[in-house]
């Protein structure tokens, strides 16, 4: 019996109760799954990563969301935000905050959006992530039962932030789960939407989520993935955007946690005035393996796209980057941005990155860089002459190239939490206290 | 079948072959190990290199066409392709230049090449137009007082077997790639170049002063060595447009450099484009690898490649010694329908060494093209350094450029970097030129020299100067 249809037994074991064009589409999104296997080493997009510990690990689904608030405490960010919580993909009632939604704005779980109405639902999902993106997002159609569903009406500025998070616990045995998250940002809309991942030490999960976000005219989203799983959580996820007129979308994909971690971001600018942003940070250490694949299509003229991804790698870990802008033909007026930095800070750690252009209009301004180095000694010795101890200076440098990055996150929260974590993380292990006082006191000086 | 089935009929054939062609001197078109013995005992070659060619013929075998590249061509059929044709008799060439195509010779008068040479290109022949036999031999004493051996590969297997066998394959093994292992199969002909220890070459080595240049062949075989502390720079091609009825080029370059040498290795690369629609242009299938194996060596891959329907090329550099040094410049310029997927791989090994990759790549007219490099950093690899830089200039909006750069870096004393813009001329440049008087064209070419200047001054002088003319009429029609 092949890794595949090993995985595709569980759909033996649901409740069938759905409407049938619905079971239709698992049954695509099974076959397809089988057809394709899991990917290997030889498919160019999986070059790098080696999904045997997922396609070899044996996981169950989830069938309850038991976990008491003082372990959810632990994972989740104190945010006032509207808030959906999922527990090893199984929607907690308990956990979730949707009290003081602002008219013309619905958080809802994927299930309960179905059920009310399906059709509105089920049309837009998977309409820009179909079963042929990758294994994963067929395997994904196959298996999905839960998910977050945010439908903001035209002209509405959620003020609030819209937190959805999917906690990984330690389970007895493993567990999977197949979430989707489906955003629709109506016109001139405005909102934040945090998609927050977080395992307990421990946990041993495998997590398959695929995620669309769909941008009307002059719609703005600013999109938040913060990756936390334990070290032993496995975690694949893909994220498609389509954006139209005059449209602003902006994601952070920042990935902190996990053992083997593959994001797909995959942006397609439809119409004239679009802009994409990418910013991506991922700080790995042990044998951490984290994967990121970004895809901007400028399908229209006069379309604009920005990325900057920055790594951050120690001891035996590994990060691939592969970052790719297509222009279209007779996609004018373009311009398309694209930068990766790495910083390696252990002589076994490597990484692999490819950042690619595909161009076909010759009105463009496209341009990429990408850069693998270590700390610049001439910055250390700058700061040992201002009396900084040499691990600090290195922490320091350290904290300041993640930086780039973080400086553009505009919710506080998440910027100290990644900054504690990336200095928690640091092979010198020093104070972060002491470390902001530092800086405090460089600034002041 | 069975292994030893397959071994007997394989068995059959190849005595067959032995007998009945060898008086013919040319064979029909198709492929098997019957041409292969053919071929190699046409050249007279030893047992041993009829064993090696059979070995990678059955490599091949087993291989599939490479898909990953960014080109679109029909599939190849390798048994219609005649492997070995013995070269063409004076009666069949042209007698003179006037039966020379005309549009041929109008490219020519634009390179601005020497009427003499124009005869030599354009197959005519040559026997009593061109001094080039007096000037080989001036060269052929020089070299050998040297002590350099330069001769065509086939020679080579016959009068040094023990340095050939020694290098060849050592750095594009047989099964190294699917026209590498072709190319081993039924290669006909190349040049080998050897360097003793601590010579440095007194001339630059040209193909083109060889004297059966005249007739490359399309699976050419080239393999230069450099013993240590020696020096050799060597220029392939030429800047005048050749052709050629054979369709499918797949050459193999090796080149093997020790301690403290230094190999230059320099390409102009013109062949025929095909017509407007792309048609009966030369499939370009090149595999290209130098191995810095001495410390402190040395090897400079310059290119420049104008022609070709398709060009397939990756010269690679791989950096075993301690603190060698590999370098790539390119130019490439792509015009009407052609296809370019072209780049290098530079692969540090040991400890301190450093790279450099230049890549300017020109897309105009319905042309794609593709920069495809990889810079792959080892363990062991302690202060690697890498500079990358690939720009590309479009021209109208019906080309494409597009760039794939590979970088595995696994040493974090490594410092890598790559850079790429993808732009057109700007019309401000172009206006600033022709508010002066400088025609659209010429401002045109002004502004593409200039952009690939940082490649050309790496050319020897005598190609630098063609390669800017060559630039000029690839790119005629590209504007306006």
């Amino acid at each position: 019996m092949s890794a595949a249809h090993a995985f595709l037994q569980r759909l033996g074991e649901r409740a069938d109760d759905e409407p049938t064009w619905v079971a239709a589409r698992r049954q695509a999104g099974a076959a397809r799954f089988e057809a394709l296997g899991f990917p290997t080493k030889r498919d160019e997009a999986w070059k790098y990563t080696d999904v045997r510990r997922i396609a070899e690990g044996e996981f169950t689904l989830a069938d309850d969301a038991e976990l008491d608030e003082a372990r959810f405490a632990a994972l989740g960010m104190p945010l006032d935000a509207h808030r959906l919580v999922f527990v090893d993909g199984v929607f907690s009632a308990d956990l979730s905050d949707l009290t003081d939604l602002p008219d013309g704005v619905s958080v809802e779980p994927l299930t309960t959006a179905m059920r009310t109405n399906h059709e509105a639902i089920g049309g837009a999902i998977g309409r820009l992530a179909g079963v042929d993106f990758s294994p994963f997002t067929a395997l994904n159609v196959a298996l999905s039962e839960e998910g977050a569903v945010v439908r903001i009406g035209q002209g509405v500025v959620v003020e609030k932030p819209i937190y959805v998070v999917f906690a990984s616990r330690a389970n007895e045995s493993a567990r999977m789960s197949h979430p989707r998250v489906l955003v629709m940002a109506g016109a001139r809309s405005q909102s934040t939407v945090i998609e927050h991942y977080a395992g307990e030490a421990g946990a041993a999960n495998f997590t398959n989520v695929v995620s669309e976000v769909m941008l009307e005219r002059g719609a703005i989203v600013d999109h938040y993935k913060l990756q936390e799983a334990s070290s032993e959580d496995l975690h694949v996820a893909s994220i498609h955007v389509e954006q139209g007129r005059d449209s602003r979308f902006t994601s952070f994909n920042l990935n902190l946690g996990g053992a083997l971690v593959r994001t797909d971001l995959v942006t397609d600018l439809n119409a004239q005035g679009a802009e994409t942003n990418y910013n991506g940070l991922f700080f790995v250490q042990g044998r951490q393996h984290v994967d990121n694949h970004t895809l901007v299509n400028h399908n229209a003229p006069n379309t604009f796209s920005n990325e900057n991804y920055k790594g951050i790698l120690n001891d035996r870990a590994r990060g691939v980057f592969n970052g790719k802008v297509i222009v279209k033909r007779d996609s004018q007026q373009i311009e398309a941005y694209q930068n990766n930095a790495n910083l390696l800070l252990s002589d076994r750690a490597e990484i692999d990155t490819k950042p690619e252009l595909e161009i076909y209009a010759d009105d463009v301004k496209c341009s990429h860089g990408a850069t693998t180095g270590q700390l610049d000694e001439e910055a250390v010795f700058a700061l040992r002459t201002r009396g900084i101890d040499e691990q600090m200076a290195r922490g320091l440098l350290t904290l300041a190239f993640a930086g780039e990055v973080m400086d553009q996150v505009r919710l506080p929260v998440i910027t100290e939490r990644v900054e504690r974590a990336v200095a928690g993380k640091l092979p010198e292990r020093f104070n972060l206290a002491d470390l902001v006082e530092v800086s405090d006191a460089l600034e002041e000086a | 079948m069975a292994s030893q089935e397959m071994e007997e009929l394989v068995q059959r054939e190849y005595t067959q072959g032995f007998v009945t062609d060898i008086e013919s001197d040319t064979v029909p078109p198709g492929l098997d190990e019957n041409t292969i013995a053919f071929i190699s005992n046409k050249k007279g070659e030893p047992e041993w290199m009829l064993e090696w060619r059979l070995e990678a013929y059955r490599q091949w075998l087993t291989m599939t066409t490479p898909s990953w590249a960014h080109l679109d061509y029909p599939p190849i059929d390798y048994q219609a392709i005649s492997y070995y044709s013995a070269p063409k008799k004076q009666e069949d060439k042209p007698q003179s230049l006037d039966e020379v195509d005309p549009k041929l010779l109008e490219t020519y008068e634009k390179l601005g090449i020497p009427l003499h040479e124009r005869a030599a290109l354009a197959g005519v022949a040559v026997d009593a137009v061109f001094d080039s036999v007096s000037v080989t031999t001036t060269f052929k004493e020089k070299l050998a007082e040297a002590g350099v051996i330069f001769c065509s590969i086939s020679e080579a297997i016959r009068e040094y077997p023990e340095l050939v066998r020694q290098y060849l394959g050592s750095v594009v093994p047989q099964g190294d790639n699917y026209f590498a292992a072709l190319n081993s199969a039924v290669f006909t002909d190349g040049s080998f170049v050897y360097v003793p220890e601590g010579v440095e070459c007194p001339m630059e080595l040209s193909t083109y002063f060889r004297i059966n240049a005249a007739n490359t062949g399309q699976f050419e075989r080239t393999l230069i060595v450099c013993d240590k502390r020696a020096q050799v720079s060597y220029l392939e091609g030429c800047t005048a447009p050749q052709r050629d009825e054979n369709q499918l080029h797949a050459a193999v370059v090796e080149l093997v450099a020790l301690e403290d040498a230094n190999i230059k290795y320099s390409t102009v690369q013109n062949w025929y484009p095909g017509d407007e629609d792309g048609k009966g242009g030369i499939y370009n299938f090149v595999t290209k690898r130098g191995d810095c194996r001495g410390d402190r060596s040395k090897i400079s891959w310059t290119q420049v490649e104008t022609g070709s329907a398709i060009t397939w090329k990756y010269p690679s550099c791989m950096l075993r010694g301690k603190d060698s040094v590999g370098e790539f410049y390119s130019v490439a310029v792509t015009n009407g329908r052609q296809q370019a997927d072209t780049g290098t791989k530079m692969i540090h090994i040991g400890e301190g060494t450093r790279s450099t990759i230049i890549s300017k790549g020109i897309a105009a007219g319905r042309s794609d093209q593709a920069y495809r490099g990889l810079v792959k950093v080892g363990p062991r690899a302690k202060n690697a350094r890498n500079f990358t830089q690939c720009d590309s200039l479009l021209i109208g909006d019906r080309c494409g450029a597009h760039t794939f750069p590979y970088q595995e870096i696994g040493n974090s004393s490594a410092t890598v970097e790559h850079e790429a813009t993808t732009s057109k001329i700007g019309e401000d440049q172009l206006f600033y030129c022709q508010s002066r008087g400088i025609s659209e064209e010429d401002a045109v070419n002004m502004i593409v020299n200039g952009f690939c200047k940082d490649v050309f001054q790496e050319l020897p002088m005598e190609f630098a100067v063609e390669a800017e003319a060559l630039l000029n009429v690839t790119l005629e029609g590209a504007v306006g």
